[in-house]
């Protein structure tokens, strides 16, 4: 399946990109950030401790347990400072 | 009830002028503004980065969220993104209530979830370097104590 998956801030920045398309296997959100681990060092940097940074899958916040489908957007960033 | 995203400035005076002119049973209305701030005195500007898809449905639902909780007639967001610099205004809250309590509380419930669960990322730029804000525990300790406390 595809998924559109987007990066900000710091993960952003040390993926290379803000976006991307991915095909992939991955059931939950963790299978997801093991196949995206693999695609490089600024990946791996980016997903060193998934205990310091957020998903939101489709546009709201979730967990990593969280399961995927075809055509989900995927967002991954640190916590959020607003206000 | 709104909620805007935007890069530009917004007219402080004149949205609290709109928005106490569209109430009608509300005897209190507050409002806070928060203001980029350089304790370093060294920092050139702040650039805020937002995920544009989620940030004004995000916005919205905590504005439902303050108005039922606290009985709000009505409550206001304006958030800005891109590049600001040290003393401008970053984002406002307004919130119309009967009383002043669900008018303050309403302002700083909304106020402790635009911190921690609006999808905003501070970026500080100084001459030398760049450093991302980080999150405060104390933040989500504010977000707790909304599910702990009873109702105002």
């Amino acid at each position: 399946m595809k998924l559109d998956i987007l990066y900000f801030s710091w993960v952003r920045e040390r993926v290379g990109q803000s976006q991307e398309t991915v095909e992939t296997e991955a059931v939950t959100v963790t299978d997801l950030v093991a196949d995206l681990t693999l695609r490089g060092a600024g990946y791996a940097l980016a997903f060193v401790d998934t205990g310091a940074i957020c998903v939101a899958v489709d546009q709201e916040l979730s967990d990593f347990n969280t399961p995927l489908k075809d055509g989900c957007e995927v967002a991954f960033f640190p916590p959020m400072t607003g206000g | 009830m709104a909620a805007h995203v935007q890069e530009t400035a917004f007219d402080f005076s004149a949205e609290v002028t709109s928005f106490q002119a569209s109430i009608k049973d509300s005897g209190a209305v507050v409002t806070f503004t928060g203001i980029v701030r350089d304790d370093s005195g060294t920092m050139d500007h702040m650039f805020i980065e937002h995920y544009h898809a989620m940030t004004e449905a995000s916005l919205q639902k905590f504005v439902d969220q303050a108005i039922a909780k606290f009985e709000l007639e009505d409550a206001l967001v304006i958030h800005r993104h891109g590049v600001l610099k040290p003393g401008e205004a970053i984002m406002m809250v307004a919130t119309a209530a009967r009383h002043r309590k669900d008018a303050f509380a309403g302002a700083d419930y909304l106020m402790d979830y635009l911190k921690s669960r609006a999808p905003f990322w501070k970026k500080e730029i100084f001459k030398d370097y760049t450093e991302w804000v980080e999150s405060r525990a104390q933040d989500e300790e504010a977000l707790a104590a909304w599910s702990q406390e009873p109702k105002v």
